[in-house]
C-alpha cells in the first residue's frame, strides 16, 4: 500500500480519486457480467442521460463545499427555474432561446441570494440554503399554479434545442452531445478552480477563511461567487433535465441535490472544505448514474439504487477516513 | 550589539490606549522602533505586547495615541493597508491555508499570473529561490498541512519577508521551533537587521532576548514600563520590570497545610503530547496548590490529561496511594476529581438551563428513580448549596446564562461538590470575573480546603497564585521548572522558573 500511495501517477490522480474510478469500472463491468444486455450502446446513452442534471449541479456545487458550505437548494432550484422558464416558453410564447438564458439566469439568481445571505448576512449556509430550498419550491409552484409544464417536444418548431442534450438522427443513430458538453464544462470549471484566482481563493477560504482574510482576499467576494456558481449549474442542469426528460412536476427536484452532493463527496472532495476536484466530482457522479441505471438490469427497482448510493458513498468517506487517520 | 549600525527612528508609537468592553487593554503605551534594530517587546501573560501589535498593523483601532511611520501620522485601518505600507506581522497563531502548497501560501493574494491563469510554476520558482536566500529546505511545491508545525512557521516567516517591508513583527517565532531552526531563524533577522529593517521580536525566552536583540522595551498591565538596552541589562533587571507591580491583595505568608497531610494525589512522569513532558507532583489533602507559567507552558494540558480529557503517553497516577487508571473523564470523576474548566460557558455549564439542572448534571444518578428525575429533590439539593456558596441568584429555577460570572462558577463548584469531589482542578478561576465576585470565590476556595478538599489551582495571574498558594509549581514548555512554597515564593523565582529553558 505505501509502495502504490508513492508511485507518481498514483500521487497526481490521488488515492480516492483513484478507488472510485476504478469502483466505477468494476460496477459497469459488474452489471455487465450479471446480464449482458448492459454492455450496449443503448444503455451507454441511458447512463450518460442521467447523468447531466446531476452532473452540472455537481459541478457547481463542488464550489460551494470548498469553501466548505453546503448548499442544499440547488435540487428544487433546477426544477423551480425549468418550471418558470419552460411555463413563459409554453403558455406565454417566449422563443425558446431568451427561455433557456431566463432558466440558467434564475438558478444563478438563487445562487447570488444564496451568497448575499452567506457572506453579508452571516447565515450558516445550511439554514440559508434551507430557505432559498423551500422558497423556491415554493415559487416554482405558484408560478404554474401546480401544474406541471410540459417543454416543447422534438417534432415542435422550437424542439431543436432537445440536440443540445442528444441528437436523434433519421437514421435512428443517437449522438450524446450532453456528454460533450458536460465534459466541457467540467474541464472549463476544473481549470476555474485550479487555475484562476477565484478558484484559488475559493479554495484558500474554505481551507482558513480568516487567513486568507488578513492575506488581503476580498473573502466575501469569492465566497458569493462559489453560490452563483451553484446556482448558475442548477439552471444548466435544468435545461438539461428539460431536453431529456420534456416533463417538468412542481416539486420534481426535489432530493436531486443529495445526489449531487454524493457525487462530490464519493470524487474526493472533503464537507470541511479547502480542497475540492471537478475530475473526482464526475467520477462520483457516473457512479451515481451507473447505479441509476443498472440495477433494473439485474432486477431491482429504484429504490435499490439509494441503497446502492448510499453504501457506495459510505464506503468512499470511509477508505478517504482511513487514509487520513494514517496520515496524521 | 553592532549598536553601530543602528540607525534612524523608523517608528514612533506614542501614548497608545485601547479598551475593550470591561478591560483596559493599553494604557498610554510608548514604543520607538529604530532601522537596523531588534526589538523586544516583553511582558507577562496579558500586559498587551499582543494588542500593541495589533493596533500597529490595523486589526484594532486605537483610542488614543499616534503612529509616526517613517514620519508621517499614520492610522490603519486593516491588516492590507499596514502590510501596503511595509509592515509586517508573523503571527503568534498559525495562520495557513493547510490545503494549498507552500508557494501559493506565500503568494496568497498576490498570484503571479499568466493573462487569466495562474502562474504555479512562476511562484514555485520564486519561492525556491526565497528559501535558498533564507537558507530553509522546503519544497515549495508541498502541501503546507503535510509540513510540522516548525516548518509551517518557517514558512510564514518566508511569506512575510516576501513582501517589501521595512518593519516586522515577530511574536513568538520560536514556539513551534527546533534548536536548529531557531539557529536559521536568528540568521535571518541578523540578515534583516544589516538591511536596516525594524524589528520588533515578542518572546518570554530569556535567552533569546540577550542574544538576539538591541533594546528591549518592558511592559506590564497594559502599561510602559522601560525601554533598556539589552547589551547593558541582566535578566535580573528585565524580571523586575515585568513583574515589580505594587501587589494591593496581601500573599499568603505561610501555608495552611499541616506538614503531616496526607498525600491525596500523586502524579509521577505524566507524559502526554507535545505539552506535558515527565510532569511529577504531590497534592496534599487541604492543598491549594497553584500552578503556575506563562501561556503554553503546559499547565491546562497537564490538567486536562491527569482528568483523562486527552489522551496520556504515559505516567502514574495514584489517588489516597492507590493506584489509578484514568483514561476517560468518566474515570477521573470516579475517582473523585473534579475539573472547572477556563472556559466556563464552554465547557463547564449548559448555560440555557437552570441552576438545579447545572448543580445535578455531573451525578444525575443520585437524583433519579428509575427513568425519571427527581425534580423534587434536586431542587432542594440545589437550594442548599446555593445557600452554602452564596450564590446569588432569584432561584434554582432560573436560567445560568442569567448569572454574573462569578456566580456562574459557584454553580459549576456546586456541581462537583454534590458529586462528592475531593480534588478539584481550578482552570483559571476568576477569569472574566470582576473584583467583587473574585475575592468571594477566593474566599471560597479557602474555605474549600479548609474543610480538607484539595485543590490546584492554575492561574496565570500572579497576584492571584501568590495569595492562594499553599505551594507552587511552576511550568516551562511542558516541564516542571519549579516547586516553590509558599513561604520562599516570590514574584522574581517564579517568574525566574517559567522562563527556566533546559
Amino acid at each position: 500500500m505505501e509502495g502504490l500511495k508513492n508511485n507518481p501517477i498514483v500521487k497526481a490522480i490521488g488515492t480516492q480519486r483513484l478507488v472510485a474510478f476504478i469502483a466505477l469500472i468494476v460496477i459497469y463491468l459488474a452489471f455487465g457480467l450479471l446480464n449482458n444486455k448492459f454492455f450496449s450502446y443503448a444503455t451507454i446513452v441511458n447512463i450518460f442521460d442521467a447523468s447531466y442534471y446531476i452532473g452540472f449541479m455537481a459541478i457547481g456545487i463542488t464550489f460551494v463545499i470548498a469553501t466548505g458550505g453546503i448548499d442544499l437548494s440547488i435540487g428544487t432550484v433546477l426544477s423551480c427555474s425549468a418550471l418558470m422558464a419552460g411555463y413563459l416558453n409554453v403558455s406565454k410564447g417566449l422563443p425558446i432561446v431568451p427561455t433557456i438564458l431566463l432558466c440558467v439566469a434564475i438558478g444563478a439568481l438563487f445562487g447570488l441570494m444564496n451568497g448575499w445571505m452567506v457572506s453579508k448576512m452571516k447565515l450558516p449556509p445550511f439554514i440559508a440554503t434551507l430557505g432559498s430550498m423551500m422558497l423556491s419550491k415554493g415559487l416554482g409552484a405558484i408560478v404554474t399554479m401546480s401544474q406541471s409544464v410540459t417543454w416543447k417536444s422534438s417534432t415542435s418548431e422550437e424542439g431543436w434545442y432537445r440536440n443540445i442534450f442528444r441528437i436523434n438522427s433519421q437514421s435512428g443513430v443517437i449522438v450524446p452531445t450532453g456528454f460533450i458538453l458536460l465534459i466541457a464544462s467540467a474541464i472549463v470549471m476544473a481549470i476555474v478552480l485550479n487555475k484562476t484566482r477565484p478558484g484559488r481563493y475559493i479554495l484558500a477560504l474554505g481551507s482558513n477563511l480568516e487567513a486568507t482574510r488578513l492575506s488581503g482576499v476580498d473573502v466575501d467576494k469569492w465566497q458569493t461567487l462559489a453560490y452563483v456558481f451553484s446556482g448558475l449549474f442548477a439552471g444548466i442542469a435544468g435545461v438539461s433535465y428539460a431536453s431529456i426528460y420534456q416533463v417538468i412536476l412542481p416539486g420534481a427536484g426535489s432530493g436531486f441535490e443529495m445526489d449531487a452532493i454524493a457525487g462530490v463527496v464519493i470524487g474526493g472532495t472533503s464537507m470541511s472544505g479547502g480542497n475540492g476536484t471537478i475530475a473526482g466530482t464526475m467520477i462520483g457522479v457516473f457512479i451515481i448514474s451507473v447505479l441509476k441505471t443498472g440495477l433494473p438490469f439485474i432486477g431491482l427497482n429504484t429504490a435499490w439504487q439509494q441503497v446502492a448510493t448510499g453504501l457506495v458513498l459510505i464506503i468512499a468517506v470511509f477508505i478517504d477516513v482511513c487514509n487520513r487517520r494514517r496520515k496524521g | 550589539m553592532e549598536g553601530e549600525k543602528v540607525g534612524n527612528v523608523i517608528l514612533k508609537m506614542k501614548g497608545i490606549d485601547k479598551s475593550f468592553p470591561g478591560v483596559h487593554a493599553l494604557k498610554g503605551v510608548d514604543l520607538e522602533i529604530k532601522k537596523g534594530e531588534v526589538h523586544a517587546l516583553m511582558g507577562e501573560n496579558g500586559a498587551g505586547k499582543s494588542t500593541l501589535m495589533k493596533v500597529l498593523t490595523g486589526i484594532y483601532s486605537k483610542d488614543k495615541g499616534s503612529i509616526l511611520y517613517e514620519g508621517r501620522e499614520v492610522a490603519f485601518t486593516n491588516p492590507k493597508e499596514a502590510q501596503e505600507a511595509g509592515i509586517s506581522i508573523v503571527h503568534q497563531e498559525l495562520n495557513m491555508m493547510n490545503h494549498l502548497s507552500v508557494a501559493q501560501n506565500i503568494f496568497i493574494g498576490r498570484e503571479m499570473m499568466n493573462g487569466k491563469i495562474i502562474n504555479d510554476g512562476k511562484m514555485e520558482e520564486e519561492s525556491r529561490k526565497l528559501f535558498q536566500k533564507l537558507n530553509i529546505d522546503i519544497d515549495p511545491g508541498e502541501i503546507m498541512g503535510n509540513l510540522t508545525v516548525g516548518r509551517q512557521q518557517m514558512c510564514e516567516i518566508a511569506k512575510a519577508i516576501s513582501r517589501e517591508c521595512k518593519i516586522i513583527v515577530f511574536d513568538e517565532p520560536t514556539a513551534a521551533l527546533t534548536e536548529t531552526e531557531i539557529e536559521g531563524l536568528f540568521k535571518i533577522i541578523r540578515d534583516l537587521r544589516k538591511k536596516q529593517m525594524g524589528i520588533v521580536y515578542i518572546s518570554h525566552r530569556m535567552d533569546e532576548i540577550k542574544k538576539i536583540t538591541d533594546r528591549v522595551t518592558i511592559m506590564r498591565d497594559g502599561e510602559y514600563v522601560a525601554t533598556l538596552i539589552t547589551e547593558n541589562s541582566t535578566k535580573d533587571d528585565i524580571i523586575k520590570g515585568m513583574v515589580g507591580r505594587v501587589i494591593y491583595e496581601d500573599p499568603k505568608e505561610k501555608s495552611n497545610v499541616p506538614t503531616d497531610a496526607p498525600v491525596v494525589l500523586k502524579v509521577e512522569n505524566l507524559r502526554a503530547g507535545k505539552m506535558v513532558k515527565d510532569v511529577s507532583f504531590e497534592l496534599h489533602k487541604g492543598e491549594i496548590l497553584g500552578f503556575s507559567g506563562l501561556m503554553g507552558a503546559g499547565r491546562t494540558e497537564t490538567a486536562r490529561a491527569l482528568f483523562g480529557a486527552d489522551k496520556k503517553d504515559g505516567g502514574n497516577i495514584y489517588i489516597n496511594g492507590k493506584k489509578v487508571e484514568i483514561k476517560t473523564t468518566k474515570d477521573a470523576v470516579k475517582a473523585g476529581i473534579g475539573y472547572l474548566s477556563e472556559d466556563r460557558k464552554r465547557y463547564g455549564l449548559v448555560v440555557e438551563k437552570t441552576v438545579a439542572q447545572n448543580s445535578t448534571m455531573a451525578n444525575l444518578e443520585a437524583f433519579s428513580k428509575g427513568f425519571f428525575i427527581d425534580k423534587g429533590k434536586e431542587a432542594k439539593t440545589a437550594l442548599e448549596y446555593v445557600k452554602k456558596l452564596k450564590t446569588k441568584t432569584p432561584g434554582v429555577d432560573q436560567l445560568v446564562v442569567n448569572l454574573s460570572g462569578g456566580n456562574q462558577q459557584k454553580v459549576v463548584i456546586a456541581k462537583w461538590l454534590i458529586r462528592n469531589c475531593d480534588i478539584l482542578i481550578f482552570d483559571e478561576p476568576t477569569r472574566g470575573i470582576d473584583v467583587g465576585a473574585k475575592s468571594e470565590i477566593y474566599h471560597l476556595m479557602s474555605e474549600l480546603a479548609a474543610q480538607g478538599k484539595s485543590i490546584i489551582m492554575i492561574s496565570s495571574e500572579m497576584t492571584e497564585i501568590l495569595r492562594m498558594s499553599d505551594r507552587i509549581i511552576v511550568m516551562c514548555e511542558g516541564r516542571k521548572t519549579g516547586e516553590i512554597t509558599i513561604e520562599e515564593a516570590t514574584q522574581e523565582n517564579i517568574m525566574y522558573a517559567a522562563t527556566k529553558r533546559d
